[in-house]
């Protein structure tokens, strides 16, 4: 595929996508989904229920899941109680935007024609975004790289290392897609650049 | 904006009395705005889309949005926007809603 470019006239962001990329994208944005919702944002081995309903605030503590650490990281590092506010009133919020970009992926690519189950082959997607929605896109598109890179602890520089592992090492192939969804991005960042 | 006290509230009289300032513009500036906005560097967000971002959430230039994300780049961090508490603290939300790593502080 080519990337994401402007469509001259309408100026939607446009891309096509085969089958299997289209599929690749929508399971790492499921998963991104997952993840979100699945690791308790506030730990509760507490409490009476009606307490528990009356209580609206969110988690004080770093996540445990690195991935989820460094999508919503420390905001004062030298300040613990200031941290655990911001945290308090930020993270829910975060965390719904981050899963509700990510769900926008996977709704336009199955409104786009994937289907549930990839069976034929062949199938081409074309997808055509606005420019809100290319931009939810965009940052998605971020949390998923953030969140591979930091499941494979990529670091600065360390490309050489990446390809230099054997076809069939599975870390190496993560890191494929880790790079080609960078690819996309930058792509999207281009088209969205052009006015 | 940072306000300039040292040309408020003062009319002119016949005979203006000096009075020696307590703080200096400079101070009267940091009171102010005492907090910054600091994103750091990772080795994950591209250079192309961290200028986008500044560009669109703060409506900075091209050139200044570039300048700052290099800083971050080069320096592995970079002052991006100054003033209040609670607008320091909406610039990281925003920042961390982008996946940018973002942290603020007291203005040094």
């Amino acid at each position: 595929m080519s990337g994401f470019t402007q469509h001259r006239r309408s100026k939607h962001i446009i891309a096509t996508f085969t089958g299997f990329e289209a599929d690749l994208l929508r399971n790492l944005a499921a998963q991104l989904v997952e993840l979100l919702r699945n690791e308790a944002a506030v730990p509760r081995d507490d409490v009476d229920p009606l307490e528990a309903m009356m209580d609206f605030s969110g988690p004080t503590t770093e996540p445990d899941d690195p991935v989820l650490a460094r999508l919503f990281p420390t905001a004062y590092p030298h300040d613990e109680e200031a941290a655990a506010e911001f945290r308090r009133f930020t993270e829910g919020a975060l965390r719904d935007g981050k899963a509700a970009a990510a769900i926008a992926i996977i709704d336009a690519l199955e409104e786009a024609g994937l289907p549930p189950e990839l069976t034929e082959e062949g199938l081409m997607i074309d997808v055509e975004l606005d420019r809100p929605t290319a931009e939810t896109w965009m940052r998605s598109f971020t949390d998923l790289r953030l969140a591979l890179a930091t499941r494979l602890e990529v670091e600065e520089g360390d490309e050489a290392y990446w390809h230099s592992l054997p076809d069939d090492d599975p870390r190496g192939q993560a890191h494929e897609i880790y790079e080609w969804v960078g690819y996309l991005q930058e792509s999207l960042v281009r088209a969205l650049s052009r006015r | 904006m940072s306000p300039h006290a040292c040309h408020h509230g003062v009319v002119s009289t016949a005979s203006p009395v000096e009075v020696e300032p307590t703080t200096t513009p400079d101070e009267i500036t940091v009171l102010a705005t005492p907090w910054v906005t600091i994103v750091w560097n990772d080795p994950v967000n591209l250079m192309s889309y961290v200028t986008y971002v500044f560009q669109k959430h703060f409506g900075y230039g091209r050139k200044k949005a570039e300048k700052l994300m290099l800083e971050v780049h080069e320096d592995g961090k970079s002052v991006v926007s100054s003033g209040s508490r609670e607008e320091m603290e909406r610039d990281v939300q925003a920042m961390h809603e982008y996946g940018l790593w973002a942290t603020l502080d007291k203005q040094s």
